[in-house]
């Protein structure tokens, strides 16, 4: 009962210093937490994939779209149970800042692909009765306040001219990773228009996606896909929802490098923080470690003192950083928006986040606590402050 | 007589790991400002210099970026006979139909695919663009399966050296030239014979258009012009203008993400920069009181004591130039989400940058130090002498 309590007293002996600390430590630990968490936001679309489903698109680029006919070759191809399409529609809601992913989807088929959409039966009718129907994201229609029945119109930056859609439903997410801030509207309603406008860009899709009746034969699968497309004027390349996904992913590989980068330096910052505290507490302190060796404690025992201080404070300001890190993280969502899906601080944050405190806690003490253990009795006994 | 320098200096020097861990924090803290701020200097230089000011780009109206836009033959013809177009010295009119295309190519060092543009260009499309220089091999002859590559693609990219080929629109194409757009966004192109890129790709229609206005201050009355002719549906922006709007959101985001990070990081720099100056004070008492017996003024251990700040914060600050200077070797490659195309651009350190991360480090001295000076500031010469 008296070391915790010494401890205590003494790691608040100089209130201000500590309290300084503290604060410092809470800013660290949040500012990690909330980096970590928006590098955590870019990998939301390959968290929330399938293994059970592949995407197919154009070989050249996600750019180049690939005929809609191809959709009658690929459910031949063993072992793919059912096939749906997208499209990209990059339209402008409004105005430009205002970006959230828009898709012209194959109905039915593609509901089917994707049960993590949870839709009640109704809106789901609705929406496929009605070619100019969509349905958004419970995220997305939150953001703009959209209900049921609403009119959307976008401005196309792909194909010309605005598009109005009766919003049908709003769907939720089965999981907590399921992107909710996406508009889907129907594929039907995008053809039919650009065929009358643009004959030569109708009968595109954009991408495929096909179920797998195993995932375990994704790469056979895959693979016997691209080869009945080989040689064609568009050929494909199918891979894994994951693989995708992950291939966004790598595209801003170096910005998402640098944050990573960045996080791990804020807590290096602090690190040097908080050794400076503890080399400054250790140095006022000699005299009083060598009177507890002199009372016949050993070195192992101030050693012990001086971490079970540092790490004390670490983890009350990690406590407090861990705390602040969820309004802070939702308070950021809410200013960059829809941007960001799927922004939510994971446990393994969390658990980064205790790690990297107790991590400061023990460096900070290293040097301070070695001194401490092998200083000399008499020396100690002689140095003030 | 204000408090000797050396005598700042060298409380300095008394008490080195505490100075290394406060000057290595802050250090820390002005090589993340700085090099984040050297990234948004890089990306805007590139930009500026993609751009030429009488240049004028035009795109299908509303389509924000070549990529997505999209001119048909009967619209060409009319932006071509546009009478503000300059002529070159050899009778060419200056302007381009162009072609672009995204085609995805895997990096060298990763091995994961990137979208690279791929830009049909005319011979009048490469006099538009002066500071496109080849540096390697030859240019591409029209009609043929050849292409030349821009610095950082062949670089950067499985097959864009020269000598190499890439394979894309079924067909295998042969890098015969490397060019250096003089660190321009072209850098991040490949282009190649417009006509014969439009075949590959089974286009009909271009992408965009350029050209070069005979009196730059026209703009406005051949943009009027363009935009209210009822047959097209185009709209047009300063070549320079275009690129910058392009990649507004990729250099908003720069900007925001490394002032964000940097505010952050500097409470944790004044905090240590705050500890330290307090406990210097604090060991300090006695000297403070003899200080004052001897005549100091309680401004002059302020400024003292500020001076010391300031140094730490100083040296901080030096210290973390020195290391983000050293990033200028560097160059990024990262996809902007606007135009779907990888864009290359090196850390840029300008003046302004030096001056405003030193500002910043002596700030960051400043507000940790102030709250210390004045409470040394503050002290009773009796106290402060029976203290020590």
């Amino acid at each position: 009962m008296f070391l915790p309590l010494l401890v205590l007293r003494n790691a608040f002996r100089h209130k201000l210093r500590t309290t300084l600390t503290i604060v410092g430590i809470v800013v660290a630990i949040v500012a990690f937490g909330v980096l970590r968490t928006i590098v955590d936001a870019w990998y939301a679309g390959v968290e929330a994939s399938s293994s059970a489903r592949l995407v197919t698109r154009n070989a050249v680029s996600l750019t180049f779209a690939l005929p809609l006919t191809y959709a009658q070759k690929m459910r031949q191809v063993p072992g793919v149970t059912a096939v749906a399409w997208a499209n990209w529609f990059g339209g402008v809601y409004i105005k430009e800042s205002n970006f959230f992913p828009q898709f012209a989807i194959s109905g039915a088929s593609y509901l089917d692909l994707y049960p993590e959409f949870v839709l009640s039966p109704e809106e789901r009718r609705s929406f496929l009765a009605d070619r100019a129907g969509a349905i958004a994201g419970r995220k997305l229609a939150d953001k703009y306040g959209w209900k049921v029945g609403d009119q959307i119109p976008l401005r196309g930056t792909i194909y010309p001219g605005t598009w109005t859609f009766n919003l049908r439903g709003i769907f939720d997410g089965a999981e907590a990773s399921t992107d909710t801030s996406a508009f889907y509207f129907q594929f039907d309603y995008l053809n039919e228009t650009i065929k009358r406008q643009f004959p030569r860009r109708a009968d595109y899709a954009g991408v495929f996606i096909e179920q797998l009746r195993d995932p375990e034969e994704a790469a056979a699968v895959s693979q016997a896909i691209d080869a009945t497309f080989r040689n064609s004027l568009a050929e494909t390349l199918t891979e894994t929802e994951k693989a995708f996904q992950l291939g966004f992913v790598s595209m801003s590989e170096a910005i998402i490098g640098a944050i990573q980068a960045v996080s791990f330096v804020v807590i290096v910052i602090i690190m040097a923080v908080m050794a400076n505290t503890m080399a400054m507490t250790a140095r006022e302190r000699y005299g009083e470690y060598a009177t507890f060796k002199a009372l016949g404690f050993g070195g192992g025992f101030v050693a012990a003192l001086i971490f079970a201080e540092s790490l004390g404070i670490a983890l009350i300001g990690a406590a407090l950083g861990i705390a602040l890190t969820f309004p802070v993280a939702q308070g950021f969502a809410n200013a960059v928006g829809a941007l960001l899906s799927g922004f939510h601080v994971s446990r393994e944050t969390v658990l980064l986040q205790l790690g990297a405190a107790v991590v400061i806690g023990i460096i900070a003490a290293l040097v301070p606590a070695w001194r401490a253990a092998r200083i000399r009795i008499v020396e100690g006994l002689r140095t003030i402050g | 007589m204000a408090i000797p320098f050396s005598y700042v200096a060298r409380n300095m020097l008394a008490r080195r790991l505490t100075t290394v861990l406060t000057a290595g924090g802050m250090a820390l803290v002005v090589y993340v400002f700085a090099t984040v701020m050297m990234l948004a200097a890089g990306l805007e230089k590139t930009l500026v210099s993609t751009g030429q000011d009488d240049n004028v780009v035009v795109i299908r109206r509303g389509s924000q970026t070549e990529v997505q836009s999209g001119i048909d033959r009967g619209q060409a013809g009319i932006v071509d006979s546009l009478p503000d177009i300059d002529v070159s010295p050899d009778g060419q009119r200056l302007v381009s139909r162009e072609s672009v295309v995204l085609i995805n190519l895997p990096k060298r060092k990763t091995g994961k695919p990137a979208n690279v543009v791929i830009r049909g260009v005319t011979p009048a499309g490469l006099a538009l663009r002066p500071q496109v220089h080849l540096v390697e091999g030859r240019m591409f002859r029209p009609g043929s399966a050849e292409v030349v590559a821009g610095r950082a693609i062949a670089d950067g990219f499985q097959g864009a050296g020269l000598g190499e080929t890439v394979r894309f629109a079924s067909r295998d194409w042969t890098i015969v030239g490397v060019f250096d757009a003089g660190r321009s966004g072209f850098d991040s192109e490949i282009w190649g014979d417009g006509e014969q890129l439009l075949q590959a790709f089974r286009r009909v229609g271009y992408s965009s258009m350029l050209f070069k206005l005979t009196d730059a201050d026209r703009f406005d009355a051949v943009k009027a012009t363009l935009e209210s002719d009822p047959r097209l549906t185009v709209e047009a922006k300063r070549e320079r203008r275009f690129y910058a709007d392009q990649s507004q959101a990729l250099a908003t985001f720069l900007t925001y993400l490394g002032t964000g990070i940097s505010i952050i990081f500097s409470i944790g720099a004044i905090i240590g920069a705050m500890i330290t100056m307090y406990a210097s004070v604090a060991s300090r008492v006695g000297e403070i009181g003899t200080l004052r017996a001897l005549g100091f003024s309680r401004f002059e251990i302020l400024v003292a004591f500020l001076a010391e700040a300031l140094l730490l914060g100083l040296t901080g600050g030096l210290l973390g130039l020195a290391g983000a200077a050293a990033m200028q070797a560097m160059s990024i490659s990262t996809t902007n989400f606007q135009t779907f195309a990888e864009i290359a651009f090196s850390f840029t350190l300008t003046p302004r940058i030096v001056v405003t991360s030193l500002l910043f480090a002596l700030i960051m001295g400043f507000v940790g130090g102030f709250l210390p000076a004045f409470r040394a500031a503050r002290l009773r010469i009796v106290d402060a002498l029976r203290a020590a």
